[in-house]
């Protein structure tokens, strides 16, 4: 297998409820695979367990060819690794911009504080906020917070980045930026695993779509193949009320 | 974008607006200084007819003795002063450790879950003066070499015994006030559980804990007060008692308690200042 991301027979319950059963998925490298599937599918969840932020219930997650859910692996170790950025942006409300970037490479890999600031600048003035170094993320619109987020996960060099949902909580007009900073990534060659609504960005930069139901991957292929001619009745349906909602 | 040239100036309905919220505010200020002006005098007018305000101002509120008890009760005011200071710090360190072990997840923890929350349950359900009293009287009786039997240091530990009780469950609450998905972003980027509790979840509950913090802290300063109750500490209460016990005036009470306000009153100050100043502490992460 030489896949950088390879998942096999995942299985992650959350009490009785199953959310994913027998979950395989493969992710070569400088790919960008796209997670669809109705709410509750369970896309958060496997970014999650990807992330080890979750323990799971059965199967194997290989990361570079290497078992990470092994419990023997360092954990933190792997999760600097991987980038992940949330819903939510989760930003530290009680640090800076500057801060937010640096509190990582400082406690976790060590790096002198001058260097770090330098690092975050640059990859500050990447996302064009480099003159908001300085402000907490509360004086942020959503759509600059998210690109600080993505910044933050950025400055540990990560070999995969996970997006869950980033732009559904932005307003409409600054989805845009943040999609554009996906973009960019994609043409730098990051790996990188997207659950989206987004259709549209879907179809554009997406090497595979895959379409989660009922704990598995049900449909995988080209996006023009999973969104334009779906051979699975639920991915239709999925699809019907995507395009109802206005979203494709 | 406004420009050089933007000469804006109010418009004949703003500034009947502006005359008008001037006026209300003119009447509201006379109003308010009207009846404190009546109540205030009917108060000291009350008090100071009163058949026995000529004894009471002698007994509670004589210059004389004021200046005479003062050197005495201030003496003992400074005792209440260090013993503060220690068991402030002591009451923050303790309560802080109780909270993270309270927090802590696993069944590794458990035993030392079990403690802190046994601990907690217990010094927060006795009466403080109970725990000097113990403390006090009780430790010195066990004879235990190596064991302090100093008064004041004892009055110190029954004090710290109790309040971090109280200021663990704020810590607790300030800590599980921060959302999940702090520690989850923090964890995300490499952090350890603990580095994630030093550097991201603690400096956010801390922010929000600091009004309930200065009040417990105020709340300290006052029951310094009580380990008086242990007689060999001769600190401000106990000073004034002496002095009180000579001359049968109880002047000497009052300069004590005056002087506790010079500590407090300048604490709630400070309390209200850093709870606009940190309480304000956005939370979250979310929109
Ligand atoms: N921490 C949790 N505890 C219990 N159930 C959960 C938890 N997280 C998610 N779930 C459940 O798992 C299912 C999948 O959720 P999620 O992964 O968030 O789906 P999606 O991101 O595709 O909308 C849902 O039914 C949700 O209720
Ligand atoms: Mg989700």
């Amino acid at each position: 297998m030489s896949a950088l991301l390879g998942i096999e027979n995942l299985r992650k319950s959350y009490g009785r409820s199953v959310v994913l059963r027998d979950f395989s998925l493969d992710v070569d490298e400088h790919d960008v695979v796209v997670l669809i599937g109705a709410s509750g599918s369970g896309k958060s969840t496997l970014l999650r367990c990807i992330d080890l932020l979750e323990t799971v219930d059965d199967g194997v997650i290989e990361l570079q060819g290497r078992d990470i859910t092994d419990p023997r692996v360092n954990a933190d170790e792997v999760r600097s690794r991987i980038g992940i950025v949330f819903q939510s942006f989760n930003l530290f409300p009680h640090l800076t911009v500057l801060d937010n970037i640096t509190l990582a490479p400082r406690k976790v890999h060590g790096v002198p504080a001058e260097l770090a600031r330098e690092r975050a600048l640059v990859t500050l003035e990447r996302v064009g906020l480099k003159d908001r170094a300085d402000a907490y993320p509360d004086h942020l619109s959503g759509g600059q917070q998210q690109r600080v987020a993505i910044a933050r996960s950025l400055v540990n060099d990560p070999v995969l980045m996970l997006f869950d949902e980033v732009t559904s909580a932005l307003d409409p007009e600054l989805v845009g930026e943040v999609l554009a900073m996906l973009r960019d990534l994609k043409s730098e060659g990051m790996t990188m695993l997207v659950a989206t609504h987004e259709m549209g960005f879907a179809r554009q930069v997406a090497d595979h779509v895959c379409f989660l139901d009922g704990g598995r991957v049900l449909e995988r292929g080209a996006p023009e193949q999973v969104l334009g001619e779906p051979t699975q009745d639920r991915t239709r349906q999925f699809l019907r009320r995507i395009i109802e909602a206005g979203r494709l | 974008m406004s420009s050089a040239e933007d000469t804006w100036s109010p418009s004949a309905l703003q500034r009947e607006r502006d005359a008008y919220r001037k006026r209300q505010g003119l009447r509201s200020l006379l109003i308010a200084g009207l009846s404190t002006l009546v109540v205030g005098g009917a108060l000291i007018t009350a008090v100071v007819s009163a058949p026995g305000w000529e004894r009471t101002r002698t007994t509670f509120f004589n210059w004389d003795k004021a200046v005479e008890s003062f050197p005495a009760v201030l003496a003992g005011f400074w005792i209440n002063v260090q013993v503060f200071a220690v068991s402030a710090l002591c009451v923050l360190i303790v309560g802080m450790a109780l909270a993270v072990l309270k927090t802590l997840r696993g069944p590794v923890f458990w035993p030392l879950r079990a403690l802190a929350t046994v601990y907690v349950d217990v010094f927060r359900g006795l009466p403080l003066i109970l725990v000097l009293l113990l403390v006090g009287f009780g430790v010195p009786a066990l004879n235990l070499t190596g064991v302090p039997t100093d008064p004041i240091v004892l009055g110190c530990v029954a004090l710290v015994l109790t309040y971090s009780a109280y200021v663990a469950e704020v810590f607790r609450a300030g800590i599980e006030s921060v959302h999940p998905s702090q520690r989850a972003a923090a964890r995300s980027l490499g952090l350890s559980g603990p580095q994630s509790l030093r550097y991201v979840v603690l400096p956010q509950a801390v922010r929000r804990v600091v009004p309930p913090l200065l009040n417990d802290l105020a709340s300290l300063t006052k029951d310094s007060g009580l380990i008086s109750v242990l007689g060999a500490a001769i600190d401000a209460v106990r000073a004034a008692q002496i002095e009180t016990a000579t001359s049968f005036n109880f002047t000497p009470y009052v300069v004590a308690g005056a002087l506790f306000l010079v500590l407090t009153i300048p604490l709630t100050r400070l309390t209200d200042r850093a709870a606009r100043r940190y309480g304000a502490v956005p939370g979250g992460g979310h929109l």
